[in-house]
């Protein structure tokens, strides 16, 4: 077990390591341009060079997507037991969520950017319209699949509508939640960038751009893999959430 | 067993009048599963259920458990007519339905906690019924870490944790290995004892009917009717080598005829 856990750490750190001498040789080797594509020695310079800078600029961004995702589950899980467990709600919402989610949310930025100014409020909305769909969607779909065995089980036991729902029907759709929220998270960052591309003063995003326009090639980069990093440090805290919800999954190793 | 000095105790603990089931089809004609089963379900006995798969044993069980409404026909327990789950039941499935995000005292007690029963005294009780299956030492463990015998039982005791005096049983062993499944035989059969409980017993083994029970409803292949209604007068405690008597060998050849499987 010890040596799988190795394992899981080291073989994405050699792949890791392989991708950043081959970037590091080609640079060296062509003498790239800079603007064009910094080397990984270029970027890390750059990161601990501005290394207040770009936690300064983390922090909106961080907040922004943690809410925005946060926002998403709240208002994404009751909704999704409401059009889980009512004909007529699945009927009625369903087509709109759908027609919402097929809407590119580059689009609607500038629209959200008007209603709530260039303040974090805009990139939280649009990170928590991004969030929410794969929640709700995941959600309602764990709800509907509890298996059929644990319902019967319920209804030869009398459980009330409400017991059913809380001691059966929403403990079974805990995998799905999840991995909903899994891909929510990543997805809120997104949403949270999106935002900051579209008119902000703060945030990775927005350093990306100043950067990029300023051919400040090293910094934007930079910028890009701290962004890179803060999706994936969101990813695991979901993930070591799941193990602590859910302390069964793992019981059987 | 029967009548244990009480006034009240009638003959009969469960009547089954002419129960018909069809379920409707579309664009088929109805599908008539169950045609006309009639039989007494005496007072703390055990009755089997034998018949072919598919032949309504199951459909007729989850009738009487109050799961499902007959089409036409009489059920009744206890002087009642059974029209939904009862307090008094207590069911136990193919699978073992067991939740995989309790663990096994807390899947035992999950019948409790539905009535709000959820005490010390109530706790100790599912212990003790951990105990009396063999599982004791495994309150704490998830069902994922138990073999499918040891999930079994853990079934069995969610479905007398809260003393059922009707207990439905629907081919609880029929997933098990063959040792497992003669082991779990008399562990139901202690149970039984223990418990004083009426039990149904659903399966398609014709050894285990004939093992496990009192009487014996053989189903024929559906629509089912009675094909054979056979007492089984053969001494409690049974043990293992009961299998291999005259008298048991003969109670299997009669519900083997019963099933057309034997001449």
């Amino acid at each position: 077990m010890m040596q799988a856990r190795i394992a899981q750490l080291i073989y994405p750190l050699i792949g890791l390591a392989v991708i950043f001498i081959v970037w590091q040789s080609y640079a060296d080797l062509f003498h790239v341009s800079r603007i064009v594509l910094p080397s990984p020695a270029d970027i890390l310079y750059a990161s601990w060079r501005n290394f207040g800078l770009l936690l300064q600029e983390t922090w909106p961004t961080f907040f922004e997507s943690v809410c925005g995702f946060a926002l998403a589950l709240v208002i994404g899980i009751p909704m999704a037991v409401c059009v889980a467990n009512s004909r007529l709600l699945n009927l009625a919402l369903y087509p709109i969520l759908i027609a919402t989610q097929s809407v590119p949310k580059v689009a609607i930025a500038p629209i959200i950017l008007v209603w709530f100014g260039l303040g974090m409020e805009s990139k939280l909305a649009i990170a928590f319209l991004v969030a929410f769909f794969p929640i709700v969607v995941d959600t309602a779909t764990g709800l509907r699949e509890t298996p059929p065995g644990l319902v019967e089980l319920g209804r030869s036991l009398r459980a009330s509508a409400w017991q059913m729902f809380w001691k059966v029907q929403l403990p079974a759709a805990l995998p799905f939640i999840f991995s909903g929220a899994k891909v929510a998270v990543t997805l809120a960052v997104i949403g949270a960038v999106i935002g900051e591309f579209v008119g902000s003063v703060n945030g990775l995003g927005n350093l990306l751009l100043s950067a990029n326009a300023q051919l400040n090639g090293p910094l934007a980069w930079a910028a890009l893999i701290w962004l890179s990093v803060l999706g994936v440090l969101l990813f695991v805290a979901v993930v070591v959430a799941q193990k602590l919800v859910m302390p069964w999954v793992d019981a059987d190793h | 067993m029967a009548g244990q000095g009480t006034t009240t105790v009638s003959a009969s603990f469960g009547q089954f009048r002419n129960v018909r089931q069809a379920f409707r089809r579309k664009g088929a004609d109805d599908l008539v599963a169950i045609e006309d089963i009639s039989f007494d379900l005496k007072p703390g006995t055990l009755v089997s259920l034998l018949g072919p798969s598919g032949c309504g044993k199951t459909t007729f069980l989850r009738i009487a458990g109050g799961l499902m409404r007959v089409s036409s026909g009489e059920v009744k327990i206890n002087g009642a007519e059974v029209t939904e789950p009862h307090a008094d039941f207590g069911m136990a499935f193919q699978q073992p339905n067991l939740m995989p995000w309790r663990t096994v005292v807390n899947n035992v007690l999950f019948p409790m906690e539905l009535r709000n029963e959820t005490g010390l005294a109530v706790r100790q009780r599912a212990r003790d019924v951990l105990k009396l299956v063999g599982l004791e030492g495994f309150e704490e463990s998830y069902p994922s870490q138990l073999s499918g015998g040891m999930q079994q039982r853990v079934a069995l005791c969610r479905a007398i944790v809260h003393q059922p005096k009707l207990l439905l049983m629907d081919e609880p062993f029929g997933a098990l290995d063959e040792l497992t499944r003669m082991e779990m035989q008399d562990l139901l059969l202690e149970i039984r004892v223990r418990t004083g409980a009426t039990i149904m017993f659903v399966t398609h083994s014709i050894s285990e009917a004939v093992y496990l029970s009192d009487a014996i409803v053989v189903f024929s292949k559906r629509p089912a009717i009675v094909a054979d209604y056979i007492d089984v007068p053969l001494p409690y405690p049974r043990t293992a080598e009961l299998r291999y008597s005259a008298a048991f060998t003969s109670l299997e050849h009669r519900a083997g005829r019963a099933l057309g499987i034997t001449r």
